[in-house]
């Protein structure tokens, strides 16, 4: 019975956090026509890999681990939840949110990260007007793609150099997201710079982003360290389970 | 100790964010359109509508609400599932 009431609870106080918290004000997502079609198509072809090898991952680690799946589901309702939290930075006076997808990846790995990202990513573009059908692909390279990769990468790297968990946690936090919106300078400014400098186009875009992603960045690390010290504190087995990790 | 320094981190940010909100006479626009829709349009580039524009009355309230709602219970369901209240880690 206490049980039940913990799980009303905990239920009841991220439902109304995440109602609370909505607001019509997004961030790294490139709306819909935003990016000329050659420039959309090229994204799909980028992106489209990852996810077919992530959704190959998913079925064939799906057979071996039951635990994956509601893995896999509370990651991609994190990630959900994450990348349409808008947040207030009252450095830059703008709201912005982080993405996720460096702690999902830590989690489950980088490919079955794309695939929990091209889900969010979708939901969002259809019904919440968050994004787009034509940029998904863009949207998915930086978010799901970049984003996954930088935050394993880092994690992995950091870990076998530094031996710290929590160093690497928060790096690949920081790296994930700030890789997420350095992408998304670069397909903004290959898309739309026309007879202006390329690199000089970048850079524009680039600091830009910086007042608002500069401490989200750091935020986003934080999180990171958070969610890694509850499962590790947990149930560490759990991290061997899902990414093969093992804890120095 | 722990937990006191928590609670100062929290109550720091929380005024440090109020503050903000009180002193900033900002718009608190979403980067999205202050800086990517700002240089597409810029660029001769402007986004065009949603596919479904939800843009209508409160209706982006009512499918925030509904996508809210849905994240958080379907976060809340599987962490149950994973960290159930019993375990003894």
């Amino acid at each position: 019975m206490k049980h039940e009431h913990r799980f009303i609870t905990i239920v009841f106080v991220i439902t109304l956090l995440l109602v609370l918290s909505e607001a019509s004000a997004f961030a790294m997502h490139i709306s819909e026509g935003i990016l000329p079609l050659p420039w959309a198509i090229l994204w799909f072809a980028v992106s489209g890999p990852f996810l077919l090898a992530g959704l190959r991952e998913l079925s064939v680690r799906g057979r071996h681990n039951l635990h994956l799946k509601p893995m896999i589901g509370l990651v991609g309702a994190a990630v959900f939840i994450i990348s349409c939290m808008p947040i207030p930075v009252p450095t830059a006076g703008s709201c912005s949110h982080p993405c996720g997808t460096g702690i999902a990846a830590i989690f489950i790995g980088p490919l079955l990260t794309v695939v929990v990202t091209s889900v969010a990513l979708l939901l969002q573009a259809l019904f919440l007007a968050h994004g787009g059908l034509t940029t998904l692909g863009a949207d998915l390279a930086s978010m799901g793609v970049a984003g996954a990769f930088a935050g394993y990468g880092t994690f992995i790297l950091v870990r076998r150099l530094s031996g710290k968990w929590w160093i690497a946690a928060f790096l690949a936090g920081v790296l994930s997201d700030w890789a997420t919106y350095a992408v998304t300078s670069i397909q903004l400014a290959t898309a739309l710079h026309g007879s202006a400098s390329l690199s000089k186009f970048f850079l524009t875009v680039l600091l830009a982003f910086v007042p608002t992603q500069l401490p989200l960045g750091i935020l986003e690390g934080f999180l990171c360290v958070g969610a890694y010290k509850f499962i590790l504190t947990r149930r560490p087995e759990l991290l061997q389970l899902f990414s093969g990790q093992v804890h120095l | 100790m722990k937990v006191a320094l928590t609670g100062f981190l929290v109550f720091s940010l929380a005024l440090g964010l109020y503050i903000g909100l009180r002193v900033s006479e900002s718009k608190w626009t979403g980067v999205d359109e202050s800086v990517i829709e700002k240089l597409a349009v810029e660029a001769n580039h402007p986004p065009i509508g949603p596919l479904i524009n939800i843009e209508r009355g409160d209706l982006p309230l009512l499918l925030f609400l509904l996508a809210g709602a849905a994240g958080g219970f379907a976060a809340g369901y599987y962490f149950r599932g994973l960290f159930p209240p019993e375990y003894k880690g």
